[in-house]
């Protein structure tokens, strides 16, 4: 069966989106993510969609639905890579992606979960 | 592939992407720029889907449309035998669903677009056409 791969990075995941996403996958993608990051504890997720071609309303609400979830799993997304072809037409589908931060690609975003994860995490350590 | 019009069956998830890819390859022969490819490609996904989740399934007619050498597009056209759509005007409407969507799809079809025409009859089906110049 189709799977998009999950990448472990030290303490974040990569997910490298690089085949034409069907909604099943996507949907599929959605469920191993959330489990992963429980099994492996993950503090942050990153989602490089360099090779996608498009991204509609379904995958939209995919990314913003998989950065909610990992965000109440303790963990910060951020998407990377978007072409330029599609952000501009993703603005003017009317998809904004609110709650999703971006970065442009796999190192930027890397330094940007390492800035949310320094920043942000106050209180959820105790040991 | 210049065997247009070709009509593709929209019954399953691949089926989308099967029209997704047909419509790239479409819009890159007939040399559209990068933008506008992705553009029609979206308004396919976002229209194909509807013909899935909510239409139960149907067929898009891919054509290739040349009207003197300057003047060359895509028209799709997505039509079902489902349930139908009782308020269009509502359906167009950005956030408006029934189903667990984002109420964007058809809209923002319509917004990717030039032209734009939609026909639906509760219990008879649901036809909507696209086209999108060079």
């Amino acid at each position: 069966m189709d799977r998009v791969p999950i990448l472990r990075l030290g303490d974040c995941l990569l997910v490298t989106v690089q085949v034409d996403m069907h909604d099943e996958l996507a949907m599929t993608l959605q469920d191993d993510l959330t489990n992963k990051i429980v099994a492996t504890k993950a503090r942050g997720v990153l989602i490089d969609i360099s090779a996608l071609e498009m991204v509609d309303s379904f995958i939209g609400r995919m990314l913003g639905n998989i950065a909610a979830m990992s965000r109440i799993l303790d963990a910060r997304t951020v998407v990377v890579g978007m072409q330029p072809a599609v952000a501009i037409t993703l603005v003017e589908l009317g998809l904004s992606l609110p709650g999703i931060r971006t970065a442009l690609n796999v190192d930027a975003g890397l330094a940007l979960l390492r800035r949310m994860l320094d920043e942000g995490g106050e209180g959820t350590h105790v040991d | 592939m210049s065997i247009e019009p070709t009509t593709l069956p929209v019954r399953s998830g691949e089926d989308v992407v099967k029209v997704r890819q047909a419509v790239r390859t479409l819009a890159m022969d007939l040399g559209f720029s990068l933008v506008d490819q992705t553009k029609v490609i979206t308004a396919a996904s976002e229209l194909a889907r509807n013909t899935l989740t909510y239409g139960g399934g149907g067929e898009v007619r891919i054509e290739r449309l040349n009207q003197g050498p300057k003047r060359a597009g895509v028209r799709l056209t997505f039509e079902d035998r489902g349930p139908g759509i009782s308020n269009i005007d509502l359906a167009l409407t950005d956030g408006f669903t029934t189903g667990n969507g984002l109420g964007l799809g058809l809209n923002g079809a319509r917004k990717l677009s030039h032209e734009f025409d939609i026909w639906s009859q509760p219990g008879v089906g649901t036809r909507v056409t696209i086209t999108r110049w060079k």
